[in-house]
């Protein structure tokens, strides 16, 4: 069908139509305890408990001498990070150790879990409420409603991991201002991974998620199959722990290009095969 | 929303066909087979069939969101394969399920799916609020849309595929599950619509007297072929000539009434007081009348009996199932 964006036609998007597929998947997933539940919870844990608990213990954990996996971990870094230690005390350097390098890339969790469950309920949540039907008899083209619903999940992940960044650097200066004696974050890393890194990895995981979720019934089988998007995530954070890739300016660009550049083809490979044909055939 | 190519006829297909792959059975299964008809402005249409006939498969491809495997498809002067966009512009769909966000109020329904038909932002506020009084939803405009009866889901349903002043509307089971009182409320509303004018109906169901209550035509289908097509009243001259009778008289037997030699399907009713039978001919029924009160009969009322559109949809199918048989 034509309006599935054919390649080597001019696609016209009409930007009220996409404003208003995502205000819509929006509302619905606000309202829904279901999804918003772990959409809440998980960042939570992320960027108040967790660090909290670091920015406040730290003194007692660096006073109890068991500081032999953070000596390894110091140990493995490049020394232009390590350098980053320097003059620091044992319970500032871990406070900076786990705050500022061990959650980095565990942060990236955040958005892309947001991106994933949003992008999950996208067409398979619709066909489980019943409420695809309609929407696809609608004029909007298919190209519209890929990037509709791309856009629906791409903009509170983004959202959601701003928001996350602001309060985690909140709670670790607050928590840990005594060790630290004043404000010590954000550092270069963690704007560039928040402003550059999370979108791009955000767009992997919804891109697949919703490809996925197009060919699926069912929101649990879109979620069990497109979970598998947080498999980057976890090597990155296994990476640093092995000492293989440490998160730095550098890397994080470079990470990000490459992310953006997997998106521009998740983007291409979505307009030229998403086709509501096929959807409304599996209702 | 109504300017779209001027064409006399509304929709026509040709040779439509369309198959599905059956993953389970290795298999293709062809829900839609070979369907030629023709809609004209402003008639109300049927495509009457038992579940699975292929009723839904043909309004998809009709609204251009399910493309046929075959055959040729124009719809308001569109191929609604290639200019599907464009087309449901002006088409209105209600669904099987009235397929409404559940978690969005009826205001914001209406008004989501208004953006969506291309509504303009200036006229949406208005035509919300007069589709909710018309269909007299506006004093729960603000609840969730859950929290409605089954009736109400279909009235707003029904309220969103005219939200944008589609020329054509199709309409997929509009009555289903509803209570008899809601049903006569969207049957209302259909016949209100259908008067006024401007808009051409593709109405599916398999409510025979929906069916003859509101349609100028149907097509009878039968496992995604067409079985028949035409007004109900032609369908049934088609199979049936002659007249069926009820005649009310006095109750006995008829022996020593020199009946016509023709007649057909002599029964009385369970008082006795009705006879119903079958003439071959019109012309038959004053001789008819004649030899009963010529034999001393008395009668009070004799009323020709019209086959109704359940009469021809069972012969049809009857019929279909003979020629499948042979």
């Amino acid at each position: 069908m034509s309006d599935s964006g054919r390649p080597g036609r001019m696609i016209a998007i009409n930007w009220r139509t996409l404003r208003t597929l995502a205000s819509r998947d929006l509302k619905v997933v606000t309202r829904s305890k279901a999804m918003m539940l772990p959409m809440v919870i998980v960042p939570l844990i992320f960027v108040v408990a967790l660090p909290a608990a670091v920015g406040l213990f730290a003194p007692q954990m660096a006073a109890s001498g068991e500081m032999e996996d953070l000596a390894s971990f110091l140990e493995m870094m490049p020394a232009s990070m390590r350098e980053s230690f320097a003059g620091y005390n044992e319970a500032q350097v871990i406070v900076v150790a786990l705050l500022e390098h061990f959650f980095a890339p565990m942060f990236l969790i955040i958005p892309v879990m947001v991106a994933s469950t949003i992008a999950a309920g996208s067409f398979a949540g619709e066909k489980e409420r019943k409420t695809l039907e309609a929407l696809l008899h609608t004029p909007t083209t298919d190209t519209e409603l890929f990037l509709g619903k791309l856009l629906a999940s791409w903009v509170p992940a983004f959202t959601v991991g701003l928001s996350a960044f602001v309060l985690y650097a909140l709670v670790v200066n607050l928590s840990a201002w005594q060790v630290m004696g004043g404000l010590f974050f954000p550092n270069a890393t963690w704007v560039t991974l928040v402003l550059w890194l999370a979108p791009a990895a955000a767009g992997v995981g919804l891109g697949t998620m919703i490809l996925v979720s197009s060919k699926v019934n069912s929101f649990q089988d879109a979620y069990q199959l497109g979970s598998l998007v947080v498999l980057p995530v976890i090597l990155l954070v296994f990476g640093q722990l092995a000492g293989v890739l440490y998160l730095n300016v550098l890397t994080v660009l470079a990470i990000g290009l490459f992310l953006w550049l997997v998106d521009a083809v998740i983007l291409w490979f979505g307009i030229r095969t998403f086709k509501r044909s096929e959807i409304i055939a599996r209702l | 929303m109504t300017s779209h190519r001027a064409e006399p006829i509304a929709v026509h297909a040709e040779a439509l066909t369309r198959c599905f792959d059956d993953p389970h059975r290795d298999d293709t299964t062809v829900a839609v087979d070979q369907l030629t008809l023709s809609v004209h402005h402003g008639e109300v249409f049927g495509l009457l069939g038992h579940n699975g006939a292929g009723k839904t498969t043909t309004i998809r491809m009709l609204n251009g969101v399910l493309a046929p495997t075959r055959g040729k498809l124009r719809v308001l002067g569109y191929d609604p394969t290639e200019e599907g966009a464009i087309l449901r512009r002006h088409t209105g769909v209600l669904t099987e399920t009235p397929s409404l966000d559940e978690k969005l109020t009826a205001w914001e329904n209406l008004t989501i799916y208004g953006r969506l038909y291309g509504v303009d932002e200036l006229d949406l506020r208005a035509r919300v609020g007069d589709l909710l009084e018309d269909f007299e939803l506006d004093t729960r405009a603000r609840e969730m849309v859950g929290a409605y009866s089954k009736g109400m889901k279909q009235r707003l349903a029904l309220a969103r595929a005219l939200l944008h002043r589609p020329s054509l509307i199709f309409l997929d089971e509009p009555t289903g599950g509803l209570d008899p009182v809601a049903t006569r409320q969207v049957h209302a509303l259909i016949t209100r619509l259908s008067r006024r004018g401007g808009h051409t109906f593709v109405l599916c169901t398999h409510n025979l007297l929906e069916a003859q209550r509101l349609c100028h035509r149907v097509a009878v289908m039968e496992h995604g072929r067409l079985v028949a097509v035409g007004e109900p009243a032609t369908l049934a001259r088609d199979l049936w000539q002659g007249v069926r009778l009820e005649i009310e008289l006095d109750p006995g037997p008829l022996t020593g009434v020199p009946l016509p030699p023709e007649v057909r399907d002599l029964a009385w009713d369970e008082e006795g007081h009705v006879l119903s039978l079958w003439l071959p001919q019109r012309d038959d029924v004053p001789d008819l009348v004649a030899a009963l009160v010529n034999a001393g009969r008395r009668i009070y009322q004799v009323a020709p009996q019209e086959p109704t559109l359940e009469d021809v949809y069972f012969a049809l199918h009857e019929a279909s199932l003979g020629e499948e048989g042979a």
